[in-house]
């Protein structure tokens, strides 16, 4: 017959689980990344395709592609940016509401691509800041499931302490 | 209708209109600038041609050059009768729209006008159709130097509340 004590400490390391609040509250941010459900040029094609059933990146916990910019997460930027929609990106990225990230995928929306004109914008990160640059000309689906690896540590490893979209005072 | 024939019956016609008949790959035909409506008109009335295939801009050293592929739906054509237009005034070129004849000159025309800068009289609605109102230069014209701008070198150029 156990002491009532062993019993509840065998309780306990059943039913008790210790963490800090950043590492559960980030791995619930993580898993559930929306990304806004546009793309721009051939990269698209590559996102739709991690999107579909081969690549499926609703593994992750993404497989809502939001319509509408104020029930996403990050911002998928995938293709080239041309001067001409350069504001309709920038004003897409404005109605998401914080916390949001912005992934630039391809070489086009990394730094112009194969684009040196007047017509394309050479890098999306001059109007946006960007948080994961995924290379390629387009990227395969691994590369931009890779990209999406990046932005989870890169969640992991932020703090509510010190996020400016979780502070009392933070800039509008 | 063969072009040949065409081109005979557009010279009974219209004996000062034709400029020059150049040996092209493709039946070209040059015609005066200010008898263009006249011509178009003749073409698409009497010779069967009512369909432009293709509207585009030349840019040469000394004119701008005009192009238009014309075939004809109804006679089943194989080959287009290239009718062509020299610009001599490089600085303000200007010319007739086909848009009114030719449905399908519409934005064909508005993007030479917003490419090339050739203003069409009498296009109904003639805008850039590619760039925005207030982008500097026309980019197809051999002057445009093709630089790279930032984001913020063209904010001033574009239309108000682009972004928000």
């Amino acid at each position: 017959m156990k002491k009532e004590e062993e019993l509840i400490e065998e309780k306990l390391k059943k039913n008790i689980f210790l963490t800090t609040v950043d590492a559960a509250y980030n791995w619930g941010r993580k898993s559930s990344v929306w990304p806004v459900s546009f793309g721009l040029a051939c990269c698209a094609i590559e996102m739709i395709s991690a999107a579909a059933a081969r690549y499926d990146f609703s593994r992750f916990g993404m497989e809502i592609m939001r319509a509408s910019p104020r029930q996403a997460d990050l911002m998928i930027v995938a293709g080239t940016v041309t001067q001409k929609m350069a504001p309709a990106v920038l004003r897409i990225y404005n109605q998401i509401p914080e916390p949001k990230y912005v992934l630039a995928m391809g070489a086009c929306a990394t730094g112009g691509g194969p684009f040196p004109s007047y017509a394309v914008l050479q890098g999306i990160d001059e109007i946006l800041p960007v948080d994961v640059y995924v290379p390629g000309c387009p990227p395969r689906p691994e590369a931009l499931i890779h990209g999406f690896m990046k932005l989870h540590d890169e969640i992991m490893e932020q703090s509510i302490k010190t996020v400016s979209w979780y502070q009392k005072d933070q800039a509008q | 209708m063969t072009n040949e024939e065409i081109l005979a019956n557009l010279k009974g016609k219209y004996p000062d209109a034709v400029v020059d008949v150049p040996e092209l790959i493709d039946f070209t035909v040059v015609v005066k600038p200010e008898t263009l409506l006249d011509v178009a008109v003749f073409l698409r009335d009497e010779c069967g041609l009512d369909y432009v295939a293709d509207v585009t801009a030349v840019d040469r050293p000394e004119w701008f050059e005009m192009v238009y592929h014309l075939y004809s739906i109804k006679d089943q054509t194989p080959e287009p009768f290239v009718l062509k237009v020299y610009l001599e005034d490089k600085q303000n070129p200007v010319l007739a729209s086909v848009t009114p004849l030719w449905l399908g000159a519409d934005f064909q025309e508005c993007e030479v006008y917003d490419l090339m800068g050739i203003t069409f009289e009498g296009h109904p609605d003639l805008k850039r159709i590619l760039l925005w109102d207030g982008f500097p230069g026309h980019p197809l014209r051999k002057d445009f130097e093709n630089k790279t701008y930032t984001f913020k070198q063209l904010e001033t150029t574009r239309p108000k509340h682009s972004a928000s």
